[in-house]
């Protein structure tokens, strides 16, 4: 049996010898694979290599390229990758393996994925999160792939006595041309693990005309049988001999705690075991859970009922008086004065007050749940001080960290295995659920399903921000441009983490704020206070959410306002082809990435709004009733175009058809990008049109999908329409999962505009249209 | 004691009558490939085949299905080949998946009431899965390709 297909025994051949490269931090160490690729080589310090500089490296535990750590070929020929970070339905847990089988020349019939537990010191960061994998894995992953091969080549040669250069993998073989000798990889297996493995700037990586997959889109993904049949493995599927089922109240207040409670009537309830309070962590608790009164039970059903039967009293504490409404007007309040500078060119104010016309638009964006259709979900088995847990996390290596920590016990003794997860969004990349199955099970002293429901996730989640997007606009006689005032007021994500934080942190400014693209002689951008006061976290896209709907709902303001054409308006304010400097800007956040490798490259924002202005029939006649809007934005160092047409049947909004066009650099399964890109114009319009969550006296008003509504298929486009941009010969690969959301809103808004008039500033639409 | 059908296997069930027949078919019969989403017949994760028609597993409890045939996910072909699923595969409908085995579900009830819907009764038919990963286009599609050969 191949070793891989035993986690825990694979750990026990783990030894850790970490080679910190000073510029580098890629980590290389000794595993041996017994019985798989191979055997105990030796362990040896690599420089850098890439093709171009990713960030990939300034992440926790940096990357691994190391085959003996990815790979192993059994006997039989089978081929097993490791897929490091999680699957939440962007396709990475196939499309990452399919780069080393690509460079390996696997043939992918015969190669199985298994995922890795929560080891970042052994894979590199799992973080999934940020739209990373593939920008920062497809050469480390293609590295590895071609370390194989060269490795199995080099096996062949030897056995055959032959010069390694004239032998060549093809397609799970090895081939000697001039004698017509051939070789399959699962009989070169115990050989190829003998052979040192190559250094990295030796390696020859394949020629991208010679790919059979990369870049093909013809595999579905590894777990698509499995999804179908109903076999494919959630967080709620795993199945212990002994294991509860619980759920916890938990504080209906941000910081709020139990202050009394009685479970009498709970335990009445047939099925139900235990009832008893769970610790919590004063607020801000980052990822620590907020506590309560967990109900324990045979069954998840049981658990609930007996949860309804709760008497609890709670100590609000101090949001106690949040309140959504009298909130937003204190956005708008800090919006209209002057705020913290985060960039500075020229002089805005003298520009403004000398400008023919100022055009002023103040854009609203509130709270916004994840509602993953799996709701937070974790299993754990504590025993002694050993921890064994079973998670849809995004961060499995992060979330091993603070099971140990939470416990008290050494991360070596935390194994964290990584299921299905069913959908992500960033919520998932908080591990509080799994922290609370640890310390249940721990209290418990056996195995603990711990299944949030939807209202929990609702009101006890990581919400998106609220925000005030107000841009001031000013234009000269001639209709240009001159000035630009931009202020963004929001509480930050740095508030989960820590008390007092009012500013944006860096990487929310660099998310739509400070990185705007626009060719305008005077810019300043502000970011006012705000104080949380709820948890705080990142929703997919983020804060290029609220910006990129203030900013490009401005264009479609600025082209009313000057009677142009929308598309005509959005390419005079990209400006120039040319890569955009942030001189004034401190601390600029480029996605974690090297400006020099991912610039803000205007050229490359007009080409997408070009594409799909030509693909999607930009300035096409539409019917009466209906209207085209468009937007643009750079995001993920990716580069989005979206183009909505609306309809108005008797006063009904609908949306025909969706055309958006993303230029992502080199990519790896152009199905999955489409895939994503028709997701992101789902949850776009999703948010557009319903979502919003309120708080009165500190709590959350809605709890499930009746009142906070998402998209269904009945109201979703008849048609979307993708168009990916062919990579040039020296891009490299930038973000797929997020970037495709924040154009839809506003390209929505705009077409709302051209049909109807109405200009909407605030999201959701709700009711805005009805007359 | 009660005594239900599930997939032509009896179970039975000494427990809670009201138990939701969800949690009785995930946590006490282990058929885990029907999923919770929202407990309020607001998502269709859940949802099963009870005699011909798509029911929410959440908000039917065991003692409703007593004498009736429960269909799920594991039951509804013997190898995994009921046209929808294999029209699924084909159009690579799933993103994270976790919806899906509803949506299929709820399909395959539609397909047995009306083997040639149009879109607008698909749409019509379906709006009570959601998809939060946005899969829709592709369920209509495959909805389709189901109902005219796959
Ligand atoms: S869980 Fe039953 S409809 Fe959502
Ligand atoms: S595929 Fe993820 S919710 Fe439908």
């Amino acid at each position: 049996m191949n070793i891989l297909t035993n986690p825990k025994r694979l750990r026990g051949f783990e030894r850790h010898i970490k080679v910190d490269n000073v510029s580098r931090r890629s980590i290389l160490k000794g595993l041996g694979l017994a019985g798989g690729f191979v055997l105990a080589a030796p362990v040896m310090s690599r420089p850098g290599f890439a093709a171009y500089q990713t960030g990939a490296d300034k992440m926790p535990h940096g990357t691994v390229v190391d085959p003996r750590v990815f790979v192993s070929i059994a006997s039989d020929g089978t081929v097993t990758i490791v897929a490091h970070r999680a699957e939440m339905g962007t396709g990475v847990r196939t499309s990452l393996p399919m780069i080393v089988a690509e460079e390996m020349e696997a043939d992918w019939s015969r190669v199985r994925v298994q995922q890795a537990p929560g080891d970042e010191a052994k894979f590199g960061n799992q973080d999934t999160d940020g739209s990373r994998s593939t920008r920062h894995y497809l050469m480390p992953m293609r590295q590895i792939g071609a370390s194989a091969r060269t490795m199995l080549e080099t096996a062949a040669a030897k056995r055959w006595g032959v010069p390694a250069t004239e032998v060549k993998a093809v397609n799970h073989e090895v081939i000697h041309s001039a004698s017509g000798r051939r070789i399959g990889f699962g009989e070169l297996a115990a050989d190829a693990a003998k052979q040192s493995v190559p250094s990295v700037e030796g390696l020859k990586l394949k020629d991208p005309k010679d790919f059979r997959y990369l870049g093909k889109g013809q595999i579905g993904i590894v777990d698509l049988r499995d999804i179908t049949v109903g076999t494919a493995r959630y967080g709620a599927d795993v199945r212990l001999p002994g294991m509860k089922y619980a759920v916890i109240a938990r504080p209906p207040v941000t910081g709020g705690k139990v202050a009394s409670f009685d479970g009498a009537e709970a335990m009445k309830v047939s099925g139900v075991e235990k009832v008893m309070e769970v610790k919590g962590w004063p607020w801000p608790s980052k990822f620590q859970p907020l506590g309560g009164v967990a109900v324990i039970a045979r069954n998840t059903g049981a658990a609930i009922k007996g949860r309804n039967a709760l008497k609890i009293v709670w100590d609000d504490g101090p949001n106690s008086k949040y309140e959504s409404v009298a909130y937003r007007a204190q956005l708008e309040g800090a919006a209209r004065k002057p705020g913290l500078v985060v960039r500075k060119e020229g002089d805005v104010e003298a520009a403004l007050k000398g400008a023919d016309k100022v055009i002023v638009g103040e854009y609203y964006v509130p709270h916004h749940a994840h509602v993953s259709m799996e709701p937070p979900v974790a299993v754990a088995d504590v025993k002694g001080d050993r921890a064994e847990i079973w998670a849809p996390v995004q961060s499995a290596g992060g979330t091993r960290e603070d099971v140990a920590k939470t416990l008290g016990i050494p991360q070596e003794n935390v194994t964290v295995n990584v299921t299905l997860l069913g959908g992500g969004f960033g919520r998932k990349s908080k591990c509080d659920f799994a922290l609370e199955a640890a310390l249940l099970s721990k209290e418990l002293g056996a195995p603990v399903n711990v299944q949030w429901t939807r209202e929990d996730d609702v009101r006890n989640g990581f919400l998106h921000t609220v925000s005030v997007e107000r841009i001031e606009a000013g234009l000269d006689k001639s209709g240009r441009v001159t000035a630009w005032r931009h202020r963004s007021v929001a509480p930050s994500i740095a508030s989960t983490f820590a008390a007092g934080a009012v500013h944006q942190a860096p990487f929310e400014l660099g998310m739509g704020l400070v990185d705007m693209p626009f060719e305008i002689a005077n810019v300043q951008c502000e970011n006012p206070e705000a104080a949380a006061r709820t948890r705080i976290g990142w929703f997919r896209s983020v804060s290029n959410i609220p910006r990129a709907f203030a900013v490009q709902s401005m264009v479609g303001e600025l082209a009313h306002a000057t009677n142009r054409d929308q598309k005509t308006m959005l390419l005079e304010l990209i400006g120039s082809p040319r890569i955009v400097k942030l001189d004034s800007v401190k601390d600029l956040w480029n996605y974690g990435e090297p400006y020099d490798s991912y610039p803000i490259d205007t050229a490359r924002l007009r080409k997408v709004v070009e594409l799909v202005a030509d693909k999607g029939g930009w300035g096409r006649s539409v019917p009466k009733g209906h209207g085209l809007g468009i937007a643009a934005h750079r995001s993920f160092v990716s580069y989005i175009a979206t183009i909505v047409e609306v309809a108005f049947d008797n006063g009904k909004l609908t949306v025909p058809r969706v055309d958006t066009a993303i230029d992502c650099g080199a990519y790896v399964n152009p199905e999955r990008i489409q895939a994503q890109m028709e997701g992101a114009v789902i949850m776009g319009l999703s948010f557009a049109k319903h979502g919003e969550i309120t708080f009165k006296d500190g709590k959350v008003q809605q709890g499930n999908f009746d009142d906070f509504p998402v998209l269904r298929i009945d109201e979703s486009p008849a048609v979307t329409n993708v168009y990916i941009v062919p990579p040039g010969p020296d891009t490299p690969p930038s973000g797929v999962g997020e970037p495709g959301v924040p154009p839809v809103a506003p390209a929505l808004i705009n077409a709302i505009f051209a049909a109807t008039g109405k200009r909407i500033r605030a999201l959701p639409i709700g009711k805005q249209l009805e007359a | 004691m009660i005594k239900v059908k599930i997939n032509s296997q009896e179970h039975s069930w000494d427990g809670d009558p009201d138990l939701p027949l969800l949690w009785f078919l995930r946590d006490e019969a282990g058929l885990t490939g029907t999923k919770y989403g929202c407990g309020q017949a607001l998502c269709g994760a859940c949802t099963v085949i009870v005699d011909k028609q798509a029911v929410r597993a959440c908000i039917t409890s065991v003692s409703d299905v007593v004498g009736r045939e429960v269909t799920t996910i594991e039951g509804l072909h013997p190898t995994g080949d009921h046209a929808v699923q294999k029209a699924w595969r084909q159009l690579n409908v799933p993103q994270c998946g976790f919806c899906q085995t509803g949506q299929i579900m709820q399909a395959a009830a539609l397909l047995m009431e009306n083997p040639k819907p149009t879109h607008d009764q698909i749409r019509e038919a379906m709006a009570g899965n959601i998809c939060r990963c946005g899969t829709y286009q592709r369920i209509e599609n495959a909805v389709h390709l189901a109902s005219t050969g796959v």
